[in-house]
């Protein structure tokens, strides 16, 4: 477990949500408000803008920065609505507070950041980084990373990431004097623990293959409906044609041009019906990424739990098998084939000084042994507990948000469904005129 | 002396066909002239209003005789009724095809009972077209479905392919039994009584092949001549066709791009099921909703589907049945124009042949009748009678020429009117019943959320999770 000894970061207490804390849930979905930093500080990214600077290899280049806005709760109320102090950050900014984030509280499920490329794109979209509806999206998934950091009961209370709100200069050298970089675990030794661990608590074992699994089903989903939504679009629009050529049959037609005119209107109202649609469809679409990203980030609260059962196996065989040698020295016994065994046996035994200088040895190793074992234990265990308890809290999350998903999901089809009758019923009636 | 027939034979003031005036003079001054034969135009005239079918090939008959608007079936007044249905493979040694059952119900006194089953083939329906087009090339005769299917390979045999072809002959027989003129001819009448041998026997009676080469040599040939005064109407209807014709095939195309374009979102639509499916089986909360998920989708699909064939069935066949149509009005368009160019031929070969009998009544060729022996006042005489003889037959031929051109005009711009009428009737229910799906589709899929989204709320409700609102 990364333990920076600093005191900026938050003990782990008492995370359980309280009753009255439950009750507060607000209608917007994402966020749960009887958390400490909400209930003191409004906060959203209002604004997108774009631009130009020298990076670090001193070339010219474009980016965007967001506007974070923040605003004490209460003067709010107080209706006196004073101006909202505001910083600019760019999404690297966003990137690198993350990471500190998941340095710093392993055992938490971190929300995601929105995507760094457009991906799952259909055709009108472009996966143009630069595109105004791509930073548009971007923006309100910015502001929802920071509510949901905001609203946690762990992450809340990080000075970095209050900072991150509040001071515009100097935040970054603030985040790299932490050295959180340096206590960032390879991936070698996660990839190593994940191979080799042999008990690791079958809940995060489950929970991983869960977080594949909802992974999986989620990138398949985006990728049928981006294809659906370029043909949905490709029905719509072609009845436009419709539109025109009833306009231009209608200019031959003496009794029926009329009815056929009025008709085209509505093809035309029609093709032009699907913007709005596939507009509310891609917002469906970014609150399925958002758990599609999630998903990664339970994986890794359970990888980290793998390498700490890991370490501890590690530290418990390491004192075993000390606690064998000393054994063997003690009783002369050779017990196990070794090379000790071997070597004794060839070239005869150590004098009783060096046997017993080695057991003394053996004796320092095995308390600080012992020690590491102990702590390691304890590790292991305040681990695993904060992190169900993370998890026990995303699992409920997730749980509503998606229902919530599919609902407005739902609602959106209906919408949908409202808008065709109108159009159809409509078109009936020119047609009938004809 | 008058003559009562010579005087109907004169374009009467409703006929558009301009004449030019020299030549009329001379249709009049043939009061004068020798005894006309009276045709057998002036006792048909007299012989009534009802159409005699077995008269149909004399157009002098139909003179004065067509009042379609009058004609016009009504629901109530609709004495004969066909169908086409029953499809069946027939096999010989040589061929398959496949035949079809044509019923009818009548009370028309012209047939001899009130119900009759016969079968059908394909070429069967294509000879009556030919004949009822043969007989009146100026009269609109509705399409007859492809012979062959242009786009893919369709088997003959295949069942949509013969479902389709059955629906469409069947409208093509209605619509003869429909029209006035088509459905008194003798040939539908075979066509819907007669036994297989008696329809075959039939079928040989009719002009032979090398007859009906002549008559298509003659048209193409008129066809390159040209007609020199069409009548402004027909110009228009000319125009309009063209422009129709544009219409109505991207209408055709447009139609079938929305289906292929529906059929493909289906496809995709109904890939998202079993991913929807395949998720609520990993989850505990989340799996009732998202099965229910999966569920409304498949019944999206299945109301997609249902649309997608209805619009397959109905708009597109209509559409394109009218995209068939424009071909044949253009047909009969040139057919008209053939048979004016044709009189304007002939008009002009009459007008020559007679400026050659005054240029001869002035020549006296002397030298070598003299030589012959024979006076030449003789020898006059013999050639004006000769060229009396010619021009009274160029005369003839020209009136009949003339009635026929008359009839023509009469009968294209009579059905043109029934044509549009019939057309603006089909379009318009092709497309209102195509919105009406529309409708019912929208309809259906919004009941499919509207109770995925009560479910899902009373749940919710009841669990204490969501405040709804």
């Amino acid at each position: 477990m990364a333990d920076s000894g600093s005191e900026e970061i938050a003990v782990i207490g008492n995370t359980d949500l309280t009753p009255s804390e439950s009750e507060n849930n607000l209608k917007n979905t994402m966020v749960e408000k009887g958390t400490n930093l909400l209930k003191r500080m409004e906060i959203n990214v209002a604004e997108a803008e774009k631009r130009t600077g020298k990076n670090a290899v001193n070339m010219q280049e474009t980016y965007t920065v967001y506007l974070i806005e923040t605003r004490p709760v209460d003067a709010a109320s107080e209706g006196t609505n004073p101006v909202p102090d505001s910083l600019w950050r760019r999404y690297s900014e966003f990137e690198l507070l993350r990471n500190y984030l998941l340095v710093a509280y392993p055992f938490v499920v971190v929300p995601p950041l929105p995507e760094k490329r457009a991906e799952f794109v259909w055709h009108k979209l472009t996966a143009d980084n630069m595109d105004p509806d791509f930073v548009e999206r971007r923006r309100v998934g910015l502001e929802n990373f920071l509510l949901r950091v905001a609203s946690h009961q762990v992450l809340s209370n990080d000075k970095i990431f209050y900072s991150f709100l509040t001071e515009e200069n100097g935040w970054k050298e603030t985040v790299f004097e932490t050295g959180f970089q340096a206590k960032a675990d390879s991936r070698l030794k996660a990839l190593n623990a994940t191979f080799r661990v042999k008990n690791p608590d079958k809940r995060f074992a489950d929970m991983k293959h869960y977080g594949d699994e909802l992974q999986s089903v989620i990138s398949q989903l985006l990728r049928v409906r981006a294809r659906a939504a370029d043909r949905l679009y490709g029905v719509y629009k072609v009845h436009g044609n419709y539109g025109r050529v009833f306009s231009e049959w209608s200019a031959i037609e003496k009794e029926m041009g009329d009815g056929l005119q009025s008709a085209g209107h509505h093809m035309d109202a029609y093709a032009a019906s699907v913007d709005d649609i596939l507009e509310e469809e891609e917002h469906y679409a970014d609150q399925l990424k958002e758990y599609l990203f999630y998903a990664d980030a339970v994986r890794a609260v359970c990888r980290k739990h793998e390498l700490t059962q890991f370490e501890l196996e590690m530290a418990a065989q390491d004192l075993t098998s000390k606690k064998q040698q000393r054994e063997e020295l003690a009783t002369g016994t050779v017990r196990t084939f070794s090379l000790k065994g071997m070597t004794s046996k060839l070239f005869g035994q150590e004098t009783p000084e060096q046997r017993e200088a080695k057991l003394k040895m053996l004796e320092t190793q095995i308390e600080e042994g012992e020690e590491l074992v102990k702590e390691r234990n304890t590790e292991c265990d305040e681990y695993v507990k904060s992190a169900w308890v993370d998890i026990e809290r995303f699992k409920e999350q997730k749980d509503h948000d998606l229902r919530e998903a599919l609902i407005s999901y739902a609602i959106m089809q209906i919408s949908m469904c409202k808008k065709g009758i109108q159009v159809w019923n409509n078109a009936k009636e020119c047609f009938s005129k004809m | 002396m008058s003559d009562p027939v010579v005087d109907n034979a004169v374009p009467s003031g409703n006929s558009s066909v301009a004449i030019p005036t020299d030549i009329s003079g001379q249709i009049l001054d043939l009061d004068e002239d020798d005894d006309l034969e009276v045709f057998s135009k002036g006792t048909t005239l007299t012989e009534g209003s009802s159409f005699n079918a077995s008269m149909q090939t004399s157009p002098a008959s139909m003179i004065n005789q067509y009042k379609f608007e009058e004609e016009e079936g009504d629901a109530d007044t609709k004495d004969i009724f066909v169908t086409v249905d029953n499809p069946e493979s027939f096999v010989t040694a040589i061929e398959t095809y496949v035949t079809y059952r044509v019923m009818t119900k009548t009370t028309r006194s012209e047939f001899d009972a009130s119900e009759f089953e016969v079968r059908r083939r394909y070429q069967d329906f294509l000879w009556l077209k030919g004949r009822l087009e043969e007989a009146h090339p100026t009269l609109i005769v509705h399409p007859l479905p492809e012979k062959f299917v242009m786009k893919g390979m369709v088997e003959r045999f295949n069942e949509d392919f013969i479902e389709t072809r059955r629906k469409a002959l069947h409208r093509f027989l209605n619509r003869i039994a429909e029209h006035p003129i088509f459905s008194s001819t003798d040939d539908f009448k075979i066509f819907l009584t007669a036994e297989s041998g008696e329809l075959t026997s039939h079928k040989k009676q009719g002009p032979s092949f090398l007859s009906r080469m002549g008559e298509t040599v003659k048209a193409v040939a008129a066809s390159v001549r040209g007609v020199r005064n069409r009548p402004e109407e027909f110009t228009d209807m000319q125009e309009y066709v063209e422009a129709f014709t544009q219409k109505i095939g991207s209408l055709d195309k447009v139609s079938q791009r929305i289906v292929r374009e529906k059929k493909e979102h289906l496809e995709e639509l109904k890939e998202c099921v079993p991913i929807y499916t395949l998720w609520s089986q990993s989850e505990e909360e989340l799996a009732e909703p998202l099965k229910s998920m999966a569920d409304c989708l498949d019944s999206c699909c299945k109301e997609t589907e249902e649309q997608v064939k209805e619009h397959n069935d109905l708009l597109i066949p209509a559409l394109h049945e009218y995209v068939l149509c424009t071909e044949t009005l253009k047909a009969v368009l040139r057919r008209r124009d053939n048979i004016q160019a044709d009189f304007e031929a002939k008009t002009e070969a009459l007008a020559m042949k007679k400026a050659d009998k005054d240029a001869e009544s002035k020549v006296l060729s002397l030298a070598w009748d003299s030589l012959v022996g024979r006076s030449p006042e003789e020898v006059k005489q013999q050639r004006q009678q000769k060229l009396k003889g010619e021009i009274k037959e160029m005369r003839d031929e020209l009136d009949k020429m003339e009635d026929r051109l008359e009839w023509a005009n009469n009968a294209l711009k009579s059905d043109w009117t029934r044509w549009q009428k019939v057309m603006r009737t089909d379009l318009r229910s092709a497309f209102v019943d195509t919105a009406e799906r529309n409708v019912n589709y929208y309809e259906k899929c919004l009941a499919v959320w509207e109770s995925f989204l009560h479910s899902q709320r009373t749940e919710a409700e009841g669990n204490g999770k969501v405040d709804c609102s």
